[in-house]
């Protein structure tokens, strides 16, 4: 009995670590964070300005630069991630099922500088000499898509991290569709559904909030991932609706410039960025908690 | 309680013999250990300070320097706070860091660098730019390589009709500060805006990480040009640019040129107590945009480490460490520079 006393009283400990530590994170960018917000207050956020030589700065074309490319790679990665795991469920032959989802999850153990790497001297040469003429010939009219072929920007970086977010979409995806029960399937199959409507109405209308919850795990990788989006987005702090365009992220605007930044003002405002990644990471987490739980109560009959 | 007992007895008839082996070893051990030394600060410099600081150990082996290279800033941001003995950077101290220092911080130069302009161009043709180019491409008013300014100081090439990318280091760092300098130097509409830093706001181009970031660009990217290291670019024989000094010769980058930009600077940078940028110096055969290298040594520095690192400076100037520097595509210090700063370490007073 003492013996369960203790261990409850370090787990109790260890739990409180964890939070601890999320204070005291919270309570460091905070400080640092807070002569850049005295000076600008709200409109940080919504200034447009970078230039550390005369201390002018805003958050938005970061701020812009972070969704944007994140909520891109989601749109590229959520049908290949959702496909590749309902193929593994529910089409694949059983034997091939676990080399392939054992390869899918390997991506995710790559280092991300891999994938930048691999984005510099693969992907935007490809993106510059293959999808950029196509998409820009063809609708190179609409604001999306203008602008000359570096290769490097907001496309190639949605791209990569598109790849990035894929394993940990699909892993999820997957485990939610296997724990739809058989009992579903057999039923809709028993009562004359082609193998397309077993799996619509019998694995994907139960694991909606599922499905989601994983987008939004991938959506949380996706916000916060730096080395690999630093190298391919061409970090220009600019707001420009063309895909052809470089950017830059919250994540990656503090990776460059903290080590060299100069003078305190410079400082604060990069603790600032990062305020308020963390304040947009939390808020995509509740909101998805919140969208979860709604949906749950809805398809649960 | 065997056990306890047994320790007991023990180390209580050992003790007499433990103060004796200590008394005859401790002075030895003192002897034998190292003072260690540690630095913080630029990373261009980094490669010839580890090459320094290891080739040094085989002459003094008491001591241990250790280096990180974590960027200028860094290493003035650690200096101040005290983390570190000594800090490096590839610009003076400005006066709001020089203000936060609890004693004052002697800057003793220890080798040169310079930043180069390298393209991509069918072919590679060696490129003459003018300063006034130079200032026009960043600044995005010069679009096309067939730009009549161009065209004009390479009477002999043709160019072609192509874009111009202008590739630039996203990341804060020396080489952005020391490229900025110089076209604030020549340009009055550069030094309005963007300004001079170590990450400031281009008019145009895309950002890369680190020389390897920008090299990258501009080895994919046919039309693209941007500005590396020296020492990068010849390391990976990259095409660069000759450019106009103040003397109007057209002079290619190279350890020759950049120590000729110091040594017709000398009188002034020991004027300055070495804290001059070589910027634009003066001299035919000077490579406009070089800089010094600095380690920053606060005066109050713990006398056990004072001395030694005094030494390790002095060791710093000879002949045979600035050897070393150009096998590593560093340029030396002029000799007049080297004397100079020889009798300021001399001088160095620590409290």
């Amino acid at each position: 009995m003492r013996s369960d006393r203790i261990f409850n009283w370090i787990l109790r400990g260890l739990a409180l670590t964890v939070l601890l530590g999320f204070v005291l994170l919270v309570w460091f960018l905070w400080n640092e964070a807070l002569p850049a917000l005295r000076s600008a207050g709200l409109g940080f956020i919504w200034s447009t300005g970078w230039d550390p030589v005369s201390g002018d700065f805003g958050a938005l074309p970061f701020l812009w630069g972070t969704l944007v490319s994140s909520i891109l790679a989601l749109m590229l990665s959520a049908p290949i991630s959702i496909g590749a795991a309902l193929f593994l469920t529910d089409i694949a032959p059983k034997s091939i099922r676990t080399p392939i989802a054992f390869l899918i999850e390997m991506l995710a153990a790559i280092p991300s500088v891999v994938y930048g790497i691999w984005g510099i001297f693969v992907l935007a040469p490809f993106v510059r000499e293959h999808v950029h003429p196509l998409l820009n010939g063809w609708l190179g009219f609409t604001p999306f898509f203008e602008g000359p072929p570096f290769g490097l920007g907001m496309l190639t970086a949605a791209m990569v991290l598109a790849v990035m977010i894929t394993p940990t979409i699909t892993a999820v995806c997957r485990e939610v569709f296997r724990s739809v029960p058989d009992l579903l399937r057999e039923a809709a199959t028993g009562i004359g559904a082609t193998r397309w409507e077993t799996i619509r109405l019998a694995v994907i209308r139960p694991s909606i909030s599922g499905i989601f919850a994983a987008m939004i795990l991938g959506l949380g990788r996706a916000l916060g991932e730096t080395m690999a989006v630093t190298m391919v987005i061409g970090n220009r702090p600019e707001i420009s609706l063309s895909l052809f365009k470089p950017a830059a992220t919250m994540a990656s605007v503090i990776a460059n410039e903290y080590a060299e930044a100069q003078g305190d003002s410079h400082l604060s405002a990069l603790a600032a960025i990062g305020l308020v990644l963390l304040v947009v990471s939390s808020l995509v987490n509740f909101g998805a908690r919140w969208i979860i739980e709604r949906t749950e109560s809805k398809t649960h009959v | 309680m065997q056990i306890k007992n047994f320790l007991k007895n023990t180390t209580s008839s050992l003790t007499p013999v433990l103060a004796v082996i200590l008394m005859t070893t401790m002075p030895a051990t003192v002897a034998k250990s190292e003072t260690l030394i540690n630095g913080a600060g630029a990373t261009f410099p980094q490669p010839l300070y580890s090459r320094w600081f290891s080739d040094y150990r085989k002459i003094d082996k008491s001591v241990a320097i250790n280096y990180q290279g974590v960027g200028s800033s860094g290493g003035i941001r650690q200096l101040l706070t005290g983390t570190v003995d000594f800090g490096a950077s590839d610009e003076p101290m400005n006066a709001e860091e020089s203000a936060k220092a609890k004693a004052p911080i002697h800057h003793i130069p220890m080798a040169l660098g310079a930043v180069a302009i390298s393209y991509n161009l069918p072919g590679n043709p060696a490129l003459k730019l003018s300063p006034e180019t130079i200032a026009d491409l960043f600044l995005g008013k010069i679009t096309k390589w067939n730009d009549a300014k161009i065209v004009a100081t390479n009477p002999g090439l043709k160019l072609p009709d192509l874009a111009i990318m202008i590739a630039y280091r996203s990341d804060g760092s020396g080489t952005t500060a020391i490229m900025t300098e110089y076209l604030s130097v020549v340009s009055p509409a550069w030094k309005t805006k963007p300004g001079q830093g170590k990450s400031v706001q281009w008019p145009v181009g895309l950002g890369g990480k680190g020389n390897a970031g920008v090299a990258g660009m501009i080895k994919q990217n046919p039309g693209t040009l941007g500005y590396v290291e020296l020492v990068y670019a010849v390391s990976n024989g990259l095409p660069v640019a000759s450019i106009k000094n103040t003397a109007g010769q057209f002079v290619s980058p190279s350890i020759s040129a950049v120590t000729a930009a110091a040594k017709t600077s000398s009188k002034a940078i020991i004027a300055a107590d070495f804290k001059l940028s070589i910027v634009n110096s003066a001299g035919k055969d000077a490579y406009p945009i070089s800089s010094m290298t600095w380690l920053l040594i606060p005066e109050n520095m713990p006398a056990n480490k004072s001395a030694p690192l005094t030494a390790f400076l002095k060791w710093a100037m000879s002949d045979e460490a600035q050897k070393t520097a150009e096998s590593l595509h560093y340029a030396p210090l002029p000799k007049e520079v080297r004397i100079a700063a020889l009798g300021r370490i001399g001088k160095l007073k620590f409290k």
